[in-house]
């Protein structure tokens, strides 16, 4: 049985949109719209969307490094123990940083350039209880060891390193309170391609040496494929599609993500892919469109979907759980 | 067929990495940029000798500063007056050793001090944002909004002139510069990753803000340190001179030059205020020189 270890409920985060003199509130943008996800142990969760769907904020708002405005985050530690996150205070959320970290996307502004890496590293390490600067020095030197690193290197500045070896310290970094979810905020999206299979490898390796469970966030549905056990697909601040990686591939319920699969590119010449062009950008999301957030830019829109926004609904493809939340979809809904 | 020069140098440049006397002395990048500028090398020369020359100015000088000797009046240079005496017999040289004692804390200490509670306001104020950030905004363009001068006449007015009168107007004055710089580069600083990094794991605000990202804002502020340092030493001139600075009876380079006010001495007792003159704006040019230095050492995006 699949335990889990992070519950969302109707996770919403908005930001309020000022103008004028007196900064009054004009609109809020809906970055996170009302958001249900349930994350298992050891499992490897994808998050994709194109850009400014609301991806990042989500994964930040799990952490409250953006804080939610509405909606349940709730932790399910080994023991069951259930934690709702969003309503402690700043002091209680201690325990909990520890079990969550993140990996940032940009390997040039995530390490301080002021210090060394082991300068940088230590307070963590410190709050967290790690009073000798031998033993501190220790599990960083080790963590670099296991990111294929050199101890030695702890004592060197950001400058010195390239970008994948700085998008590694930022793994070390993650790493170094042991925690049990990491979100990868599209960890590998600002390396070329050798060094983000490499970094990806490490990533594998890493989940299956330390039990870890992984949120990863990113745009490009190819990486997705090969990593996650399950894909949830986001747009404009709501998850469209949730479902295991094959069956998005293979069964696609939801036409946006018909379209986001029909885009990546295929290495072999004779097949015919039906590339399926999305006209026009994400609507604002200060002014989500009316009825299914999609149907402006949807192929098979029909009329309900101007009126009626669709709920993520539960069907089976291949005996899995699938969610989808489409009207268009003639599969018998399982409750 | 002979080496060219170019040859040689890379000859001798091989011989030293073969035999590691190739120095391998670590001097950081900011230093030796900075020796490389000569204008800032110069400026930092002279700047020490002056301050020096001023802390050591008993050392220097036979002469007390503000003894009074009416048979030695208003004579011109000579070997024993190096920059002769004023209408009271005074050494004109030793009154300028002595005044750059005055006029350098001054200068600096407002310029430190000030930067100081910029700084510690700007770096919270700026990484926290929100209210405190409107507050502290408001209550900096409230004080950039006084002519410092009119501030200069009240307080004298209100508390008599003296020194720490001086130095607290400058800071009054001066903070909300440091302010806004501190509080410009933490609103850029604040959304770099690594300070979402620091802040994922729960350390406090005063840890993030102070240690971890103060160090990365300093370099414009040193620079402007530097730069005001310049500033308030010309306003306490100015202010000395006009007579609403530092009491008259204190030495400092703008009480020496306020004896200029009289048109006779203006033209006929050219050493009285003509040293001192050169000795400000040298001192000033120099602080300049340092800042400029400075700036461009310490600026990540000019790496050579």
């Amino acid at each position: 049985m699949k335990k889990e270890i992070l519950k969302l409920r109707g996770v919403k985060v908005h930001f309020p949109v000022q103008a004028g003199v007196f900064n009054r509130v004009v609109g809020h943008v809906l970055a996170v719209d009302g958001v249900d996800l349930a994350i298992f142990r050891g499992e490897v969760l994808g998050l994709a969307g194109e850009s400014g769907c609301g991806k990042t904020t989500l994964g930040k708002a799990i952490l409250r490094l953006v804080e939610p405005t509405d909606g349940e985050v709730k932790y399910i530690s080994q023991d069951d123990d259930e934690t709702e996150l969003t309503s402690l205070e700043k002091k209680d959320m201690d325990p909990f940083r520890k079990k969550l970290q993140i990996v940032f996307q940009d390997p040039h502004s995530s390490l301080n350039p002021s210090f060394t890496i082991f300068g940088s590293l230590q307070d963590p390490l410190k709050k967290f209880g790690i009073k000798s600067k031998e033993e501190r020095r220790k599990i960083i030197g080790d963590l670099l060891e296991a990111v294929n690193m050199r101890r030695e290197y702890m004592d060197r500045y950001p400058h010195e390193f390239s970008g994948g070896q700085r998008q590694r310290i930022g793994i070390v970094r993650a790493l170094c309170l042991e925690p049990e979810l990491i979100v990868c905020d599209e960890a590998v999206s600002a390396l070329d391609v050798s060094i983000q299979a490499q970094v990806l490898k490490l990533l594998m390796q890493l989940k299956k040496e330390k039990n870890l469970t992984y949120l990863f966030i990113t745009h490009d549905l190819s990486v997705t494929e090969y990593l996650c056990d399950r894909i949830a697909v986001m747009y404009l601040g709501r998850i469209v599609e949730l479902c295991d990686s094959e069956d998005l591939y293979n069964n696609t319920l939801h036409p946006y993500s018909e379209a986001l699969i029909s885009a990546i590119p295929v290495a072999d010449l004779d097949k015919q892919t039906k590339r399926i062009v999305l006209e026009g950008d994400v609507p604002s999301p200060v002014n989500p469109p009316k009825g299914c957030p999609f149907h402006p830019r949807c192929p098979k829109a029909t009329d309900i979907c101007k009126t009626e926004v669709p709920t993520l609904k539960k069907y089976s493809t291949n005996g899995n759980e699938h969610y989808a939340s489409c009207h268009l979809i003639d599969l018998p809904e399982i409750s | 067929m002979a080496k060219s020069s170019l040859d040689k140098k890379f000859d001798q440049i091989r011989k030293r990495e073969e035999e590691k006397t190739f120095s391998t002395k670590k001097r950081s990048r900011i230093v030796n940029k900075f020796l490389n500028n000569r204008l800032a090398v110069l400026g930092l020369i002279i700047f020490t000798i002056i301050i020096l020359a001023s802390i050591f100015a008993p050392l220097l000088s036979p002469y007390d500063p503000m003894r009074v000797d009416l048979r030695s009046m208003r004579q011109p240079p000579s070997l024993d007056h190096w920059f002769g005496t004023d209408s009271t017999g005074r050494d004109v040289f030793t009154r300028v050793l002595f005044g750059g004692r005055v006029s350098i804390f001054i200068g600096l200490g407002s310029a430190i001090l000030s930067a100081v509670v910029g700084i510690a306001v700007g770096c919270y104020a700026g990484y926290k944002g929100g209210w405190i950030d409107v507050i502290a905004l408001r209550i900096s363009e409230i004080f950039m909004s006084f002519p410092q001068i009119i501030l200069v006449l009240l307080l004298v007015s209100i508390t008599g002139q003296s020194l720490f009168n001086l130095m607290a107007i400058f800071i009054l004055t001066g903070w909300g510069g440091m302010y806004r710089l501190a509080r410009a580069r933490m609103l850029s600083l604040r959304e770099e990753e690594y300070v979402q990094a620091l802040r994922s794991f729960g350390l406090s605000t005063f840890t993030i803000c102070y240690k971890h990202m103060l160090p990365n804002a300093l370099s414009p502020i040193m620079v402007n340190i530097t730069l005001s340092t310049a500033m308030f030493i010309l306003t306490e001139a100015g202010l000395s001179f006009l007579g609403l600075g530092v009491p008259l009876n204190i030495p400092t380079w703008g009480n020496i030059l306020n004896v200029a006010q009289d048109i006779l001495i203006l033209q006929n007792y050219w050493w009285m205020w003509g040293p001192v003159g050169i000795v400000i704006s040298v001192f000033v040019l120099c602080v300049n020189f340092i800042g400029d230095g400075l700036r461009d050492s310490t600026d990540p995006s000019q790496q050579g």
